[in-house]
């Protein structure tokens, strides 16, 4: 039984679960556990406002699958915490949240620096904590990573009081964790899979609709392997993009309010719908009643609440979605009498009518002279990294535009605020995308609004040496909503001009980073080829035809077959 | 449709307020609630009261026990069932009530708790819609004050057993 400090604890057992770099923010509060820190291998990321750690923990674990670890202080640290935290939270991503928290004894007096960040945080927590004694300090870290990682992933917030921290504790040894009371359901059920795979069999008109659940599971090889054994056409969700490659034939883009004519169509017009690892979502149902009204459904979800929630399901398996496609294919590959290419040719012609709708209305828009269009920015962007970057966004246009435009081939590629629509999460989501992968190309996709929110951030990428590249698809606006107000609100742009903007160019200069600017179609590919080139932070600030509209749209509440096109 | 749900949840500080909070902020609604100890000091038993079609039960259930420290849910108005709850009245007894009061509140099988001249504070237990209908009765005579439990409920024994 060694003695140590609960915050060297703290340390150790960050060190136990594998943990290399943490994102974090000092305060009075926490300050023993970063003199800690100082004496481990654990790197300590200093961003400059608590949200950026959030996020950058965040996109950290979606890059990689691991937990991702945020360390912030008491008070105005943690409150500052919580946009990242219901970020995390609406997107499954396992992470662990460490706060400070005054010392037991003031808990509950309006000390300096306190909150109730327990109590605030339990609606955006998969679970969190209170450490309240030093004997569970260890255990409670434990079982906070235990639940972060297992089931439906989400953020755990623990909360630790300083004189807890700067006390003595005799480290406790490691024991495998059983809960009584959590004990989430991997296997499915055969008899489901059975059934869900002879109603495969009798669909003519299959689609799979494959949300983030795909992504968190890793299960896009075996996703990959029924859709193509079947050649049933794929649709993802914003969140499951890169799911299933989307340059493959059989991939229709995303579908919903954004999403592709032919996935709109398909998924209308289908007889059977297979979700998997999506949760019916509005932005890609649009109006219940109409959504897949002609399809039998299937849902697999490792989350019982996300089943039946808002769309009736036929088949529902409740499974980790990987364990779910892998019974399902050696069901088709074991079950005798089944020629696998006979059922596969059955769907030849529902294939064929896919393809006529992506001949006839195709991801596209128009071209300008030497406008600028910001799909061809992000047209290009594809073509130069070859597909390879890792994208991060920010939320609004940007976003969309990304989803559409990209073709994301691989999973953990594609890095976005799906649930919540976090506006200044594309750059410490860069960030913690670099952290985790340093040799390789990381670019958040902004826009000038939502770049402005976490702009602060390039100091962080400066001062790690992080050579993340901003793409700015700058119109000046709050480009989303005012669509929305020109669509749907007489074009009154209410508080959407954004009058002043920054010279991007000189900002980047200001942080050391390098800055470039294109105002002409033809200046797009040199100052991407530009920013690639460089080793350093790179702003390109693309001045964008500025009232592009985003579509197809589907306006909120209508069906997704009620699109506006371009 | 009324549902009676059974709840044994890990007994800690925050854990009523995280189950609260899943009712207020979806949107679902406890007509009562009533928590205590069970034998295990370590774990509480939550009956709660909610109204909602089969689907809204279905995910209450399922978002309850979806929160970590829930251990077990069950539907107990699914099945055979006795439900209970206990109200304390005081209703104003002056000298042409008195008789009345205590006449009612014997057919309800009440107990008085409490005299004064010019009052009887009772304690009655019953199912909430005998509770109601003493209400009902006593109302016109004039209740100045009520405590109400709110609903428990246990399933009946299996008979087959």
């Amino acid at each position: 039984m060694v003695k140590m400090t609960g915050s060297q604890a703290i340390v150790k057992c960050l060190q136990e679960e594998g943990v290399k770099t943490i994102f974090g923010y000092p305060g009075g509060a926490v300050i023993d556990l970063f003199d800690a820190l100082m004496d481990s291998d654990i790197t300590n990321v200093l961003v400059r406002h608590e949200q950026g750690a959030v996020h950058a923990a965040d996109s950290f674990s979606r890059v990689t699958g691991e937990v991702g670890v945020a360390l912030l202080t008491s008070g105005p640290g943690a409150t500052n915490g919580v946009t990242g935290i219901a970020t995390a939270y609406c997107d499954s991503i396992p992470m662990v949240i460490l706060t400070g928290q005054v010392p037991r004894s003031l808990i509950g007096n309006d000390a300096f620096q306190e909150v109730d960040i327990v109590g605030i945080t339990r609606p955006c927590t998969k679970h969190n904590y209170l450490v309240s004694n030093k004997e569970d300090l260890v255990p409670v870290l434990r079982e906070a990573f235990y639940i972060a990682r297992t089931g439906r992933p989400g953020p755990v917030l623990v909360d630790l009081p300083k004189d807890l921290m700067a006390g003595q504790l005799t480290y406790p040894e490691q024991k495998p964790i059983r809960m009584q009371n959590y004990q989430p359901t991997y296997e499915p059920h055969i008899g489901q899979i059975a059934k869900a795979c002879k109603q495969i069999l009798k669909s003519r008109k299959p689609v799979l609709y494959v949300g983030g659940g795909v992504i968190l599971s890793d299960a896009h090889k075996a996703l990959e392997e029924l859709a193509i054994n079947l050649n049933i056409p794929v649709t993802m969700t914003l969140m499951g993009l890169g799911a299933f490659p989307g340059s493959h034939p059989l991939s229709m883009g995303m579908l919903g309010m954004h999403g592709s004519y032919t996935a709109n169509m398909a998924v209308a017009q289908s007889d059977l719908l297979i979700a998997v690892g999506a949760r019916f979502d509005d932005r890609v149902t649009g109006k219940l009643e109409e959504f897949a009204c002609n399809a039998k459904i299937i849902h697999i979800d490792i989350d019982p609440t996300s089943i039946s929630k808002n769309v009736k399901v036929d088949i529902p398996i409740v499974a980790d979605c990987q364990y779910a496609l892998t019974a399902i294919n050696s069901w088709f590959s074991k079950e005798p009498g089944i020629n696998i290419k006979e059922e596969a040719a059955q769907h030849e012609a529902w294939l064929e009518t896919i393809r006529e709708w992506s001949a006839k209305y195709p991801m596209t828009y128009k071209e300008e002279g030497e406008l600028i269009k910001p799909q061809y920015v992000i047209e290009m962007l594809d073509k130069l990294t070859g597909g390879n970057a890792i994208i991060t966004t920010e939320v609004g246009q940007n976003q969309m535009w990304t989803a559409q435009f990209f073709k994301f081939n691989k999973p953990r590629h594609f890095v976005t605020s799906g649930g919540l629509g976090t506006m200044g999460f594309g750059l410490p989501a860069a960030i913690g995308a670099q952290m985790a992968f340093p040799d390789r190309l990381v670019i958040d996709v902004a826009g000038d609004g939502s770049i402005q929110m976490n702009i602060q951030e390039l100091a962080t990428a400066k001062q790690y040496n992080c050579p993340v590249k901003i793409a700015i698809l700058n119109n000046s606006y709050l480009g989303m909503v005012r669509q929305w107000q020109e669509l749907f609100y007489d074009k009154r742009y209410a508080s959407t001009v954004m009058e002043v903007t920054p010279d991007f160019v000189k900002l980047a200069e200001a942080y050391g980073a390098v800055g470039l600017r294109a105002t002409k179609k033809s200046e797009v590919v040199p100052v991407i080829e530009k920013a690639l080139a460089s080793n350093n932070v790179v702003i390109m600030d693309f001045s964008i035809a500025r009232e592009e509209n985003v579509y197809p749209m589907v306006p909120a509440g209508k069906a997704t077959t009620e699109m506006l096109l371009v | 449709m009324k549902h009676t749900l059974s709840v044994l949840l890990q007994n800690k500080p925050g854990v009523l307020s995280r189950v609260t909070g899943l009712f207020s902020g979806r949107g679902f609604n406890i007509e009562s609630l009533c928590v205590a100890e069970t034998l295990d000091p370590g774990i509480s038993c939550l009956t709660l009261v909610t109204r909602g079609d089969n689907s809204i039960i279905e995910q209450i259930t399922k978002q309850l026990h979806k929160l970590i420290d829930v251990i077990k849910v069950t539907d107990i108005s699914e099945k055979e069932y006795v439900e209970r709850e206990m109200v304390l009245i005081r209703i104003k007894a002056e000298s042409q009530t008195r008789a009345e009061v205590l006449r009612v509140i014997d057919i309800f099988r009440g107990k008085v708790v409490d005299v004064s001249s010019r009052s009887y504070a009772v304690e009655v237990t019953g199912s909430a819609s005998k509770i109601q209908a003493l209400i009902d009765l006593l109302k016109p005579i004039g209740i100045k004050e009520i405590v109400r439990t709110g609903t428990i409920a246990m399933a009946r024994a299996s008979k087959n057993k």
